[in-house]
């Protein structure tokens, strides 16, 4: 299994780079996923990875990205719950990166 | 004796019923995995299992009743075992008999 | 799929699915393999209902704990469906009786309906997947 180094720790991940054992999660990790991706984290992806934190503990699931900007316009606003926005932070498309931040599988449906 | 074990739903699958009809008075049967949901109140083979357990001791595998949310449900005078208790009762018996 | 197409859904015809689940959760995997498949087929955008008879019914007992057992709970993944715009869930009455249960004891809101309404039910779907 592939690992990625976390402040000296090597985390265990899988090929596509999300995380082996939801359990590890830790916000060290998040930031080291997404330096690896030339992303750094702002307050505002952190907001939409607890987002998916308490979505996965809610209803142990990842959701569709369709699904995550739905809820996530509930709980945060139209001017959040976009596409346009999740985007811009999320390049790589908003469910599918967010959810690696996340410590979380990939959403179902994702191939 | 033997231990009888039965992994699958009395509504899906006739073990139990054969079980029930093939075991000799005094054994032992553990219901376990979807075979749990023969060890329920209020069901339409509740009877059954009651009137076997006037003459057979029946147990269930207390962490399959919990996964599948039924604990409250358990009929009166089954016993709940948990994995080493599954162990001592195969330990127990002459041989198991599994009804698949 | 790309998130894109998730997300834009087919735009085409719009067909009744019903998926029919009838097996209990944990004991084997239909269960768990079922409610993929209406996870992921809820990005086209059809006409979805989903039934639960039989030990289907079992699926949506509430208070599972698996931790025993060291298997998911995908339990609480049912009350995510509404957002996945699958709202339609039914439950067979008979099924519900000869289990001494009620509606009350189901971890989702579902519409309970005899054997009869479930046979006009289906007779009325142009897709019909059996687990």
């Amino acid at each position: 299994m592939a690992t990625i180094d976390v402040a000296g720790n090597a985390v265990e991940v899988d090929e596509e780079g999300y995380l082996a054992d939801r359990g590890d999660w830790n916000e060290e990790i998040a930031t080291e996923m997404a330096k690896i991706d030339d992303c750094e984290l702002s307050d505002n992806h952190w907001e939409v990875i607890k987002f998916l934190r308490e979505y996965y503990e809610e209803y142990q699931i990842a959701p569709a990205v369709r699904v995550l900007t739905k809820a996530i316009g509930k709980k945060l606003g139209p001017d959040k719950g976009n596409s346009k926005y999740l985007y811009e932070l999320f390049p790589y498309g908003p469910a599918k990166q967010a959810c690696k931040y996340a410590g979380l599988p990939k959403p179902t449906g994702c191939v | 004796m033997l231990l009888h074990t039965v992994n699958k739903s009395p509504f899906q699958h006739a073990a139990l019923g054969s079980c029930l009809r093939l075991s000799k008075d005094g054994s032992a049967i553990l219901l376990i995995e979807d075979g749990v949901y023969g060890a329920l109140k209020d069901t339409k083979i509740s009877a059954d299992i009651e009137n076997a357990m006037k003459t057979k001791k029946v147990y269930a595998l207390e962490p399959d009743i919990k996964a599948r949310g039924v604990q409250d449900r358990v009929l009166d005078g089954i016993t709940l075992i948990d994995y080493a208790g599954f162990v001592d009762l195969a330990a127990e018996n002459k041989a198991v008999e599994a009804w698949l | 799929m790309s998130e894109e197409m998730m997300e834009e859904g087919g735009g085409g015809v719009i067909k009744k699915f019903c998926y029919i689940n009838r097996k209990a959760p944990y004991g084997t995997i239909y269960a768990l393999e079922s409610l993929e498949v209406v996870l992921i087929g809820a990005a086209f955008e059809q006409d979805v209902s989903v039934v639960f008879a039989d030990d289907g019914i079992y699926q949506l007992t509430k208070g599972q704990d698996t931790a025993g057992i060291e298997m998911k709970n995908f339990s609480p993944t049912y009350r995510a469906l509404e957002m996945y715009d699958v709202e339609k869930l039914y439950v067979e009455k008979e099924s519900l009786e000869e289990r001494g249960m009620t509606a009350d004891d189901l971890i989702v809101p579902v519409e309970v309906l005899s054997s009869a309404q479930l046979q006009d039910l289906m007779e009325d779907q142009d897709v019909v997947l059996s687990f």
